[in-house]
């Protein structure tokens, strides 16, 4: 059936894509966020040594007899050592003279009492990180403004950072693996649980419309609520239809019964060849009608029986062995001869009118096709499975219709000149499924159709 | 004649070069594939059996050697970084400037201990700590100095046996002498005093301790303070004449440190020759390496007193150099 059903995307799919893009976009987010964190406080770390060791330059300057003297202390540079023994520039400014230190270092423009700033720039081809602050130094004859810039290379910052980005970059990753993981799961619990409800939906009779009784989750208690209310529906409007067509099949055969009674009378009135085959005709027509409305009554109650088995020990031997014995004055008005074929004898639990209708239904379509002077032989077999075949030696079933032929109201292209209603091999068929088996037509390889019920 | 130099060193680029070493030898084979040349401020006789064994595998190689002060060398390397190939010096302080200011290049197939190498580009080889030596003969009836205070006592003591025959580096021209000096002066007072003594004593200043071992020698000095002990324990006809004394109370050390030049013309033959270098350094082989090794020396003297760090650059400070070499002029050449 699902042929039948328009698909569009998946919903397992959907939510597998949903999550682990979600995790992955989140592995990407945080991977950013840690690494822009980390290069933030990495970043201030340099840079507060940078400004440390300004300010300890910038603290040593005195004016003395009006030169700058700068007697700064080892440390200033000495707090510059990193493990990845950075390079080191610095310029010393008064009123934007280079006193010493490196050419070339582009010192921000400073105002006097400037907190301090940092810049990062390119020097000899490096990356560098600059801190610069300044200092008025009152002389005695003018003030002199001293700037200092120091500058350090970056590359244990960078390795730094490229520690904490391989260590953050493994967690991203980790988290993505386990957030996928976690994300299959909780697709195939959802999933799981949808593919439950379908395997019952799919696993029953095509006779249940009974309402599903199990627990089912929130989300689907609607869907599961439609569905029952809608073969609520179906099962109620297929009961009234069967009722519907029993009950018409009852009122047409009573009158029926009545107006073939009288046609039989009137034939027997009736001298004129012409009227007597009229009438002929007439009670023809109203046995195939009569016919039909009984096999509609067959077929309801089959169906009405089949819904509510009721099994009990069905000894088959007896109960063919019956039927043979009823049926024989038909096959000998039809000159067919009607033979039961049983080795051993034989029981299965059912109810024996259903199977007695669907063997007589068999029975019956076979004196219907079978020439005269054939064999009619009903077999049952023990092993390997229990089945009950009905062979004929006629013309056997159309090759191209064969698997076709047990639906309802469908007959064979080759029945014209018979009476049927085209529900025997349907009543058989709901029979042996109700039982469990099935029916299987096929064509036996000497001639002839072979119908069987196996069970 | 170090004007000179500078002077040569100036017009270098106009005349070839004409530059006036201390020393300048040619190693190897007569008719060379390829030349190394290494700038060095160490004297000829303590490196001839490295740069030995260095050829020894390589046949078709000559080395130039060439010997010159730390300055001095320092002059020359900046400005004409492309005409050697390994820089060797014991001026830590301006061979880490050399480093930091780009001149050096980083070599990543040497592994050597972190705190003897820096940056990659920067490889120390040896450690040697100063020393204060002195004429036996004259301290014959005077108590050996075992401390700067000691040395500071007998002079004062003594100061007309002293007169104009203490000898110690001229900071303004060596830079080995400069870095002593300020390594000296951030440790300890002590080495102020010092100076003012030997100041008051009419001082000899040196260029190198090679010449004040040679004045040793001769008795035209009497002491010397911060030389290099090395160069006096090396001479084998010094052992009866001279005392190598390592103060006790607190040494002061420098790392000889090889670097290749950035702008080398033989880059990787200067690679495996700083390579052989470590390695002739961690072996350990006396005959081949007439230095103390790291290892060695951390079994005798025990502690470095300068590191390889950035901090070096600061008495280079031109702010910082004037004013401890007024401090130093004001306290070693006293106007009388």
């Amino acid at each position: 059936m699902t042929e039948d059903v328009v698909v569009l995307g998946s919903l397992r799919n959907r939510l597998v894509v949903i999550l682990t893009g979600g995790a992955a976009l989140l592995a990407i987010i945080l991977f950013l966020f840690v690494r822009g964190y980390a290069t933030l406080i990495a970043q201030q770390g340099q840079d507060s040594i940078l400004s440390a060791s300004v300010s300890s330059i910038l603290d040593a300057a005195v004016l003395r007899d009006g030169n700058v003297e700068l007697d700064f202390p080892y440390a200033s540079f000495s707090m510059l050592n990193t493990s990845a023994d950075d390079r080191v520039f610095y310029a010393i400014y008064a009123d934007d003279v280079l006193l010493s230190g490196y050419e070339g270092l582009a010192v921000p423009q400073l105002q006097a009492g400037n907190e301090g700033t940092f810049a990062s720039a390119t020097y000899d081809g490096a990356q560098i990180r600059m801190a610069s602050a300044t200092r008025t130094l009152i002389g005695a004859d003018m003030p002199r403004q001293i700037s200092v810039t120091v500058a350090q290379t970056q590359d244990a910052l960078s390795d730094t950072l490229n520690r904490i980005s391989s260590n953050v970059a493994l967690f991203g990753i980790g988290f993505f693996a386990l957030a996928t993981a976690l994300s299959f799961w909780a697709t195939s619990t959802t999933i799981g649980q949808l593919r439950r409800l379908t395997t019952a939906v799919t696993r029953r009779g095509p006779q249940d419309l009974s309402p599903f009784s199990k627990p089912v989750p929130s989300e689907m208690a609607p869907l599961v609520g439609s569905l029952n209310t809608l073969m609520l529906r179906l099962d109620h409007s297929l009961k009234q239809s069967e009722d519907f067509i029993a009950e018409a099949a009852h009122r047409v055969r009573t009158p029926l019964a009545t107006v073939r009674s009288y046609a039989e009378a009137t034939l027997q009135r009736v001298k004129n060849l012409e009227n007597r085959n009229a009438l002929r005709a007439m009670v023809r027509a109203i046995d195939e009608s009569s016919r039909a409305a009984g096999q509609l009554l067959d077929h309801a109650m089959v169906t009405f029986r089949a819904e509510n088995l009721n099994r009990e020990d069905v000894d088959l031997v007896e109960l063919l062995g019956d039927l043979v014995q009823r049926m024989t004055p038909i096959a000998e008005m039809r000159e067919v001869t009607l033979k039961l074929d049983v080795r051993e004898p034989t029981q299965m639990p059912g109810d024996p009118i259903l199977l007695q209708n669907a063997f007589r239904n068999l029975i019956d379509n076979a004196l219907k096709y079978a020439p005269s002077d054939t064999v009619i032989t009903v077999h049952v077999h023990a092993a390997p499975t229990l089945s009950v075949s009905v062979k004929d030696q006629g013309a056997g079933f159309p090759a191209d219709e064969i698997h076709k032929l047990a639906g309802r109201f469908v007959r064979g292209s080759d029945t014209r000149d018979q009476i049927g209603s085209g529900l025997g091999l349907t009543i058989a068929q709901d029979v042996a499924q109700a039982h469990g088996g099935k029916l299987i037509l096929s064509n036996r390889p000497e001639g002839g159709a072979c119908v069987t019920l196996q069970f | 004649m170090r004007y000179i130099a500078v002077l040569i060193l100036l017009l270098a680029p106009l005349t070839g070069h004409a530059q006036d070493w201390e020393d300048q030898q040619v190693f190897g084979s007569p008719n060379p594939t390829s030349t190394l040349r290494i700038l060095s401020s160490t004297d000829t006789s303590f490196f001839a059996p490295i740069i030995e064994s260095f050829i020894v595998t390589r046949p078709d190689i000559e080395v130039h050697y060439f010997v010159t002060g730390t300055t001095e060398l320092d002059d020359v390397f900046r400005n004409n970084a492309d005409q050697f190939d390994v820089v060797i010096s014991s001026a830590m302080d301006l061979q880490l400037k050399l480093a930091n200011d780009g001149f050096a290049a980083r070599l990543d197939g040497i592994s050597h201990p972190e705190w003897a190498q820096w940056r990659d580009s920067l490889f120390a080889f040896t450690i040697e700590p100063a020393a204060i030596v002195i004429n036996n003969a004259a301290f014959a009836d005077l108590p050996i100095p075992a401390t700067r205070q000691d040395l500071i006592e007998v002079l004062r003591e003594n100061s007309e046996k002293f007169m104009g025959k203490v000898g110690t580096y001229d900071v303004r021209q060596s830079g080995l002498g400069y870095l002593f000096a300020t390594q000296d002066a951030r440790a300890s007072e002590t080495f102020w005093r010092l100076m003012e003594v030997i100041g008051s004593l009419d001082t000899q200043l040196y260029c190198c301790s090679g010449d004040m071992i040679d004045d040793l020698m001769t008795g035209r000095i009497l002491v010397a303070y911060n030389v290099l002990g090395s160069y006096a324990l090396a001479r084998s006809e010094t052992a009866e004449t001279l005392t190598v004394i390592f103060p006790s109370e607190f040494p002061t050390t420098m790392m000889r440190s090889a670097l290749v030049s950035n702008a080398a013309s033989q880059p990787v033959m200067a690679e495996a020759f700083v390579n052989h270098l470590i390695q002739l350094q961690s072996e350990g082989e006396p005959r081949d390496f007439p230095f103390l090794s790291l290892a060695e020396f951390h079994g005798t003297i025990g502690r470095v007193s300068i590191s390889l760090e950035p901090a070096l650059l600061t008495y280079l400070d031109t702010l910082k150099r004037q004013t401890f070499i007024r401090e130093w002029e004001s306290a070693i050449i006293q106007e009388r």
